[in-house]
């Protein structure tokens, strides 16, 4: 039977529950992303955006869905789509992909959405948080959405956290598979920093897709940061509508045993004089597999861009596979465009020069994995979360991640 | 940039100088493709058997295949039973077989074209095999070659003098059934050069092949296939054009290249096909297979492209670093204007221990044209110690072209260490202003950083061929501006 198969029967079974517990303006697109998804079917490796990740095969195993209503504290930024104090039909599926499998599936398939609408000329100064726990006792399926408006003038910066969730001890846990889906709307000068970490567990498979659209003079930080998962697939597509505004994309991945993480991004500049900046870092060790294509696209009157992407990556043992993509496509003359890639060993003479002072070999080759993914931490502006992030790698690169959760430091 | 400077407009508007077509008379086959069309193409070159059924199978896989779309180009759909599969300038009016004697025609058009086929007004130091359509013409210095065992020749001829060695090696680097296009030209490939360095053999001369399609409707499916053997060095270069028509023409080759332990091979391809006119009519549709293998120790292998030509260029000249400490460069410098597009870079295959490969891409876009780099740098499992250095770099000359890179990095060792940089701007506002500062004008300083932006690749060419490949890039790349 062909991974699609029991989606669409599942779907066919269960749709009018899933609208009965959803609403109007999500089952306005439901039908017709179903449609969309029966259409395309899971991508094979030969599509151009998913040859790294096998798609149809994370999806095979049988799951059940999670239809559990979403806790959300009240508060005056945060809402279920349901309680929207605005409007959403305009933003809710418009940015996002249609044609993208996932996306399609999501839209299909997801029952309640979480909303964050920063009102205009708002400066929310304590972050956003939005905890996502993940632990289960039988296979699960959860489907997210995350729509977040950001008004001209608004300025937040919100945190979205998978991590493991608190079970009963000696509970065997299952496979836990998420698609997720972010809708970004940045109106004129609103400024945004949004930051991803994911610090699961093996068992967890992530399929995320994010997608930002950008007005006028609007800045976006997006920080996409994996200590610890199963296999992780992160689409992030960039639409830089307004001129005059940047964004940067930021990532560091840390991969060991055979985690699979395959970053994917995509950045548009639809106007002149807008700038883009991305740096990605990876450590791949045990037989663990990273992924990383980027693509920026300039439109034939987008002149004046300013574009840098930089992807670094450590290989730091034989079994571990490292995949490098980053694209230039440029259709404008006035514009200032570069990309570097490297994938290497680490410095050989850097080791020998701190065991020469009597640092242990074990204890160097850490000090130097900190300093290279130290470039990517330091990007991070909400100083909490640096601190905490400089503290988690550091035990990510020991060995020692799995103990943290109990640890005062990480709480 | 403005688009009324005249060293801008002097290159788009170029005019393409070897547009002209030669009245002679050629034997050419219907139009079609099929398997009697094969037995018939076979049976005019008297091939042997083996071949024959190379050919049809290569043929039957290709019919299992479609037309592959996945490139930065929009390749027009290609009628391939409009095509006729063999034409042959060689054949005399009223003769079934072969004259002994070239028609003048021809000697005269290889002689418009610079490549003298008399070996005393040739350059000394470069042998030459032309081959017009599907037939090998000439093939110049065979004797002297000959002297130190070195055979050179046509591919046809190899097959019936030398026909061990062609079955040894065709097909091993390039098999039927890499690609579409390689499938298509095993099945109806017609003549290219065969060449074989003996051990220890150091060539004393550069050895070129030029490609001239004449014929109307027809396509050139040429295959050349070098090898060279412990311990020898060889040059090799090529050159191509075609005559101006309205209608595309097809052009897939296979290029395979074998290096021993302790050879080397410079490979070195000066592309000037009819591009198209200035609104995209026509032009040769170049879609080649180029591979080489370093299967030896200590080999060394070196592509250098100029590409100034071809309505549409997807190729991807390769190297598969088999032999342990075994050397790949590739220097590419890709020119296009007008409507032309472009798809090319290069595959670095890393297998062996302390393997290295260089990779410096320079693309110049102009008018209307797309040019694009894609390269693959894959560094296997037991590739220790590998290293690889890529650089692409793309200039844009106006305002409607574009530039692209698609470079592929797969690494599966982590002792390797890969380095990719790319960079696309328009030509620099500070250097123009500091040659304007010095009194040098706009349009010369243009023409000068332009010939500096490709001279890192055009210096690797070797000197005998200077002659034709100064010319074709002073017109290319420099127009009016000296």
């Amino acid at each position: 039977m062909k991974s699609e198969q029991q989606y669409i029967e599942l779907y066919q079974e269960a749709s009018d529950l899933i609208k009965r517990k959803s609403c109007e303006v999500m089952n306005a697109v439901r039908d017709e992303a179903f449609q969309q998804f029966m259409s395309i079917g899971f991508p094979t490796r030969k599509a151009e955006r998913y040859r790294y990740t096998d798609v149809a095969t994370a999806f095979a195993p049988n799951y059940g869905i999670s239809l559990a209503p979403l806790d959300v504290k009240p508060s005056l930024y945060i809402y279920t789509i349901k309680d929207a104090p605005i409007d959403v039909a305009p933003y809710y599926h418009k940015i996002a992909d249609a044609h993208d499998p996932i996306t399609a599936l999501n839209a299909a398939l997801v029952h309640d959405a979480l909303l964050i609408h920063v009102p205009k000329n708002t400066l929310v100064e304590d972050p956003i948080v939005v905890d996502n726990w993940l632990r289960g006792t039988s296979p699960t399926m959860m489907n997210r959405r995350i729509l977040i408006i950001m008004e001209s003038g608004a300025e937040a910066t919100i945190i979205i956290n998978d991590r493991e969730g608190q079970g009963a001890r000696g509970e065997e846990q299952a496979r836990l598979l998420t698609t997720q889906v972010i809708e970004v709307y940045c109106h004129d000068n609103a400024r945004l920093d949004l930051y991803e970490i994911e610090d699961t567990t093996p068992l967890c498979s992530r399929f995320s897709n994010v997608y930002i659209h950008e007005g006028r003079d609007c800045s976006v930080k997006h920080n996409s940061i994996t200590l610890f998962n199963g296999q992780t697939r992160n689409l992030c597509d960039v639409y830089l509508r307004g001129e005059n505004s940047e964004v940067t994309l930021n990532g560091c991945a840390i991969g060991s045993g055979s985690q699979h993480i395959d970053n994917n991004t995509f950045i548009r500049h639809e106007v002149p004089h807008c700038t883009s900046n991305e740096l990605y870092k990876y450590v791949v060790d045990g037989q663990s597999v990273g992924a990383f294509a980027g693509k920026i696209l300039v439109e034939k009157d987008a002149q004046k861009t300013t574009s840098q992407e930089t992807n670094a990556n450590l290989c730091a043992s034989s079994d571990a596979r490292m995949y490098t993509q980053p694209m230039l496509e440029i259709y404008a003359d006035d514009v200032k465009c570069a990309h570097g890639s490297t994938v290497g060993v680490m410095d050989e003479t850097a080791l020998f020069y701190m065991r020469q002072r009597g640092i242990p070999e074990a204890e160097a080759r850490s000090l130097l994995k900190n300093a290279f993914m130290g470039q990517v931490i330091d990007q991070i502006k909400y100083e909490p979360l640096r601190q905490k992030l400089y503290v988690k790698v550091e035990k990510r690169f020991r060995g020692e991640l799995e103990k943290c959760d109990d640890c005062r430091l990480c709480k | 940039m403005s688009e009324s400077n005249s060293f801008v407009r002097s290159l788009t508007e170029k005019k393409y100088e070897f547009g002209f077509t030669t009245d002679v008379h050629t034997e050419i086959i219907d139009k079609g493709l099929n398997e009697d069309v094969i037995r018939l193409i076979s049976e005019k070159k008297r091939e042997p058997d083996w071949l024959l059924q190379f050919r049809l199978e290569s043929y039957r896989y290709w019919l299992t295949q479609t037309q592959p779309a996945w490139g930065h180009v929009h390749l027009p759909e290609i009628d391939y039973q409009a095509i006729s599969y063999y034409a042959d300038p060689t054949v005399k009016k009223g003769q079934g077989s072969k004259g002994q004697e070239i028609d003048p025609e021809l000697m005269k058009t290889f002689d418009k074209l610079g490549i003298p086929l008399e070996e005393r007004l040739a350059l000394s130091g470069t042998a030459v095999d032309a081959v017009m359509d599907s037939v090998s013409v000439k093939t110049t210095f065979k004797e002297k070659l000959s002297e130190k065992g070195i055979i050179f020749c046509s591919i046809s001829e190899a097959v019936k003098n030398h026909p061990d060695l062609v079955k040894q090696y065709l097909g091993s680097v390039v098999p039927p059934k890499d690609n579409y296009f390689a499938a298509l030209n095993s099945a109806v490939f017609s003549d290219g050069s065969f060449v074989y360095i003996p051990k220890n053999t150091r060539c004393p001369m550069e050895l070129s092949t030029y490609f001239r399609i004449n014929a109307r409707n027809t396509g050139q499916f040429e295959r050349t296939l070098i090898v060279c053997d412990e311990g020898s060095y060889v040059s090799y270069l090529e050159g191509c054009t075609a005559p101006m028509r309205d209608e595309n023409q097809l052009h897939a080759a296979i290029v395979e290249i074998v290096v021993m332990d302790n050879a080397e091979v410079k490979y070195s391809t000066v592309q000037n096909w009819y591009p198209g006119d200035a609104e995209g009519r026509g032009g040769v549709l170049n879609l080649v297979t180029k591979r080489g293998d370093l299967r030896g120790v200590n080999s060394k292998l070196s592509w250098t492209q100029v590409e100034t030509g071809s309505a549409i260029t997807w190729k991807y000249p390769s190297c598969v670093l088999r032999g342990d400490n075994s050397q790949a460069e590739f220097y590419s410098v890709a020119v296009t204007n007008n409507h032309q597009e472009a798809d090319t870079g290069t595959k670095m295959i890393h297998l062996g221990k302390n393997t290295r490969s260089t990779i410096i891409s320079k693309g110049i876009s102009a008018g209307h044209s797309q040019n694009s780099y894609r390269g693959l740098v894959r560094v296997g499992k037991h590739a220790d110690g590998a290293r690889n250095y890529s650089s692409c770099d793309s200039l844009l000359l106006g305002s409607q072209c574009g530039a692209h890179t698609f470079p592929y990095m797969d690494i599966h060792n982590n002792t390797a260490t890969v380095e990719h940089e790319a960079t696309t701007s328009k030509i620099n506002e500070e250097q123009l202003f500091y040659c304007n500062q010095r009194g040098i004008s706009t349009e010369e300083a243009v023409g000068l950083i332009v010939n500096g932006y490709a001279k890192d690749v055009i210096n690797k060419l070797p000197m005998e061929f200077a002659v034709e490949a100064q010319k074709l890039l002073s017109v290319s790349l420099e127009g009016t501006v000296g």
